[in-house]
């Protein structure tokens, strides 16, 4: 189903429509058909005009089977249009769905559209002539079920006749039953009346240009190729297979003609290992993992901040504690991104905030961890990771020059008057030490976790210098913020309720700062990439506002930082379903505000202007 | 970086401006002594090598050596040593590591390292006790040791490092003890020499905490009864008169014993480059305490693909097949659409 909702997802962005996709998927790789755990659902929004969400309710639910529809069926709008494969609503089926009674028949379903194919028989017929037997057949019903959706949507069929060749040529048999049954569902919706009216959803009027579809791990993974040309270093990849994360050492493990290594380690702290070791060789070093990676990777992550040296550590978001949701999305690692170390061990973290701003922040993370030979923290999450849009392509010239020097000379004088290396001599603006790697003549020096003199790094346990130290690191942190652009405020400047976000919920307070301020009300957005340190601008801009309301996919952990550090009576409004947020939620969210001002004598004020951020 | 041509360096070019600080009387003097001895020897720049340890009393080896160094976390030097010789295949990379470190905390990415073959000289202390700790047992320890977190002694079977390392399809596997050095200097030379992952195990004297752990086979008086040297491609005997040598039982174990007794040509000859790692595995066990005849020298030494020139074949490889990364032809790798601008 995956393979199927991806293809209707390729055609829609070639045809120039705007879209949003939400793979929902079990942890099990053969999860017991038929069970409702076992159903693999992929959601997808096409538009013609710009959309950021893959929508709250969809207009069609296909199902292949009763679990399916059990699971699903409460995402379908009412009086929505649902097809299901009535071949495969047996009682069995219906007995392991859990339905006591075949709801194909008990009216259960009468708010809704439903229409009924029997998909399963349709595609034996259609393949029989091929040779192809009856068990086999069946693995191609979601190619039929591709077809008649093609088919409502008014899809071009070529592409997806040309993708079947490409992907199955070397089989000749299953590249047959999958075009044969993919015509003949295509021919179901054409020749029947069952179906009724075609959709037509024109292209959407995007900004003109030269346009690709990807997944944020896509996005993310091009981001660090991009970053490695950029700041003029190699990259090294140590990671350790871990969804929803291993799509981006899949995807660097390709591309090696860019001088990419990637070694699959034998665990995540081996991985990290790796990428801190190449750092130190002068590599771009980086670790891509998910919340059980990080904690395991939480003490070399400490060295790396105590050596200062770049780093970067992905991590792909997913639900927790332990093993929790593997598959499904959510955001409650900036609590360990931000403090998840022993002692004192600031570091820089940058959150993407859709899947084609993976590319952007992950340059990001790399400028701040070279600049600074810090450790960085780049979050995304499983919602980002494989959900994708249309990206404009960026012209790669102008993307910015990030490199740095490394250090090749002596940079001070020994009291003897000898000219020596100072390895934790740092530039007074930046406050980043010295970055020389090993060839570099004279430059020998020694680094490590015990505590390191100021200036010399000669091992020291002196008190005042150790106290030093600690205060000295968290300013180079601290002083990245005079490093990041101004806030961008979203909508109005005078409203009396301002939303703050981070990550993946973008897409959805996009949607809903829209809806709310076309209906006249005034609404402010902030949505951060920067985590750690905070803009020095966040704290103003939240006091000029009455509410401060902050939706995370956690129990509030942003909202408790900027109540901490900026006194700011900011509300969380939560969620922790393995699910993004609908955009009604944050309406709701935004409407609770709005009242809460209202009742406190404040007035909500009305406005028509509505323009929302744009894409990156 | 460093010109190509090497300066000819003495043992005090390689030795850091840094107090040792280890016991007076530990066996890390003499390692010391051996590596800063041996590294002049061996036509390498300092800039070019790398000592990477992990935590412990050994560990503190890379302060030490005026080279790039990396003093790392308990454990992972082995790791971060990976990173460093992928990278820059072009380095000189050592790892230094303890009983403890390589094989306990660490015993993951010991084992990985060497399965992978990459190219390190991996020198494992092995003082067969938790020293910078104070004195708790180790995983080399023997049964019944009685330290302070076992006082009713040890129940815990000790590895055979040795074997731990062949067992991990090690390329290249030996053992001395910090009371040689010639011995040493040899042992870590042939190392240092070899392409992939060298691990070479030190029986080393902690003088505090387990102090005369090897003396019965190290010892200058009791060497010639106690340490059989294995030299390659000769009859492994021993003895003040190399009265003594080892060989293959009927049952395939193998024995010490007299050669008059069984003839100069039932004697093993020792083939440290023979692939199949049994017999290797065999000497590495002959002695399961520190008290009877123990092999010392090089066990195996094989040629098999070293890992970061299979990397970098790899990436010759799709430069080859592919060009040279392109970046504008990257983002356009999945297919592209042109949406023309209306206004």
């Amino acid at each position: 189903m995956q393979l199927t909702g991806d293809r209707f997802t390729s055609v829609s962005a070639s045809y120039g429509n705007d879209l949003s996709t939400f793979p929902d998927y079990p942890a099990e790789i053969r999860a017991p058909a038929g069970t409702v755990h076992g159903v693999s659902a992929f959601q997808v929004h096409i538009s013609d005009h710009e959309i950021t969400t893959p929508g709250d309710q969809p207009n069609v639910l296909v199902a292949m089977n009763p679990a399916a529809l059990m699971a699903d069926l409460g995402r379908l709008e009412r009086g929505g249009t649902l097809i299901v494969n009535e071949d495969a609503f047996d009682e069995r089926n219906l007995q392991k769905a859990g339905y006591a009674t075949d709801p194909l028949g008990d009216g259960s379903l009468d708010t809704y559209r439903v229409i009924h194919v029997p998909m399963t028989s349709l595609t034996k017929e259609a393949t029989a002539s091929l040779g192809v037997k009856p068990r086999d057949a069946e693995r191609s019903k979601n190619f039929f079920a591709l077809g008649l959706v093609s088919w409502m949507y008014t899809r071009p069929i070529d592409p997806t006749l040309e993708w079947i060749e490409t992907k199955f040529g070397t089989n000749e048999l299953v590249a047959g039953a999958n075009r044969e049954a993919f015509l003949a569902g295509y021919n179901f919706g054409e020749t029947t009346e069952a179906v009724g009216h075609r959709y037509e959803v024109r292209p959407a009027q995007l900004p003109g240009g030269e346009y690709t579809s990807v997944t944020g791990n896509t996005a993310l993974a091009w981001g660090i190729v991009a970053a490695g040309q950029l700041a003029k270093l190699p990259v090294t990849l140590g990671s350790y297979p871990i969804t929803p994360a291993s799509d981006i050492l899949h995807e660097l493990s390709k591309h090696k003609q860019f001088g990419v290594r990637t070694v699959q380690a034998e665990d995540e702290i081996a991985a990290i290992g790796m990428a801190l070791g190449a750092a130190f060789a002068g590599h771009l070093g980086v670790t891509a993992t998910s919340g059980p990676g990080v904690a395991l990777k939480s003490e070399t992550t400490s060295l790396a901040v105590s050596v200062e040296l770049p780093l970067l550590i992905v991590d792909i978001q997913r639900g927790g504690p332990s093993t929790g949701l593997p598959t499904k999305t959510e955001a409650a690692d900036l609590n360990i991104a931000m403090y998840g170390r022993h002692s004192e061990a600031p570091l820089p973290i940058v959150a993407a905030y859709s899947p084609t701003h993976c590319f952007a922040a992950a340059i990001e993370a790399v400028r701040i961890a070279v600049k600074y030979r810090t450790p960085v923290i780049l979050l995304s999450d499983g919602f980002l990771a494989n959900g994708s849009e249309p990206w404009r392509l960026p012209d790669v010239d102008t993307l910015p020059d990030i490199s740095v020097p490394f250090a090749t000379a002596y940079n001070g004088t020994d009291s003897d008057g000898e000219d020596v290396f100072y390895p934790f001599q740092r530039d007074p603006e930046t406050l980043a030490r010295p970055w020389a790697i090993p060839g570099t003549r004279d430059l020998m020096h020694r680094i490590g976790g015990l505590e390191k003199a100021d200036v010399t790094g000669n091992i020291s346990y002196d008190s005042e210098n150790h106290e030093r130290m600690v205060k000295l690191r968290a300013a180079k942190v601290a002083r990245i913020a005079d490093d990041l652009p101004p806030i961008e405020l979203v909508g109005d400047l005078d409203a009396d309720v301002c939303v703050l976000g981070w990550g993946s919920t973008w897409a959805a307070i996009d949607a809903g700062v829209q809806r709310r301020r076309r209906e006249g009300h005034k609404v402010a957005w902030v949505h951060l990439t920067h985590l750690s340190p905070l803009p020095n601008d966040l704290g103003d801009i939240l006091r000029r506002f009455e509410r401060v309301v902050v939706p995370e996919l956690n129990m509030g952990q942003l909202c408790r930082i900027v109540r901490a550090e900026y006194l700011v009576d900011a509300t969380a409004v939560t969620k922790m379903q393995g699910l993004p947020f609908t955009t009604a939620e944050i309406e709701a969210a935004i409407d609770t505000a709005l009242d809460a001002v209202a009742s406190n004598g404040g007035t909500p004020t009305t406005t028509t202007d509505n323009h929302g951020q744009g894409r990156p | 970086m460093s010109d190509t041509a090497v300066n000819v360096t003495s043992k005090k070019d390689w030795a850091s401006d840094q107090e040792v600080r280890w016991c007076p009387g530990c066996g890390d003097y003499g390692i010391l002594l051996a590596v800063q001895q041996l590294m002049p020897e061996l036509g390498v720049a300092p800039e070019n090598t790398v000592f990477i340890s992990g935590i412990g009393c050994s560990s503190r080896f890379p302060y030490y050596m005026n080279t790039y160094g990396v003093h790392s976390i308990h454990g992972r030097a082995p790791a971060i040593a990976t990173g460093v010789a992928i990278a820059r295949p072009d380095l000189d990379v050592w790892v230094v590591t303890g009983d403890g470190d390589g094989l306990s905390i660490g015993g993951n990415h010991l084992i990985h390292a060497l399965r992978r073959n990459v190219d390190l000289t991996i020198l494992l202390f092995n003082n067969r006790i938790y020293g910078l700790t104070k004195g708790q047992y180790s995983p080399t320890s023997e049964i019944g040791k009685v330290t302070k977190s076992t006082p009713a002694g040890s129940i815990d079977p000790p590895f055979n490092p040795l074997s731990v390392a062949l067992g991990a399809e090690a390329s290249f596997v030996a053992r001395t003890h910090d009371l040689d050095r010639k011995h040493m200097m040899e042992t870590f030379r042939a190392a240092h020499d070899h392409r992939g992952a060298a691990f070479v195990e030190i029986f080393q004297n902690c003088n505090v905490f387990n102090d005369g752990q090897f003396t019965d086979i190290v010892r200058r008086q009791n060497r010639d009864e106690m340490l059989i040297e294995l030299v390659h491609g000769e009859p492994i005997r021993f003895g003040a008169d190399r009265q003594r040598g080892v060989s293959v039982g009927a049952d395939g174990q193998l024995r010490i014993v007299d050669v008059a007794e069984v003839g100069e040509e039932a004697i093993l000859v020792h083939d440290a480059e023979r692939n199949d790692p049994s017999l290797a595995f065999a000497l590495a066990r002959l002695s399961n305490d520190d008290h009877s005849p123990t092999p010392f020298g090089i066990f195996r030494r094989v040629q098999r693909q070293e890992y970061a020139s299979a990397i970098a074949a790899q990436l010759a490889q799709a430069s080859e097949r592919k060009g040279p990364g392109d970046l504008a032809a990257l983002l356009r790798s999945n297919g592209t659409w042109n949406v023309v601008s209306t206004n």
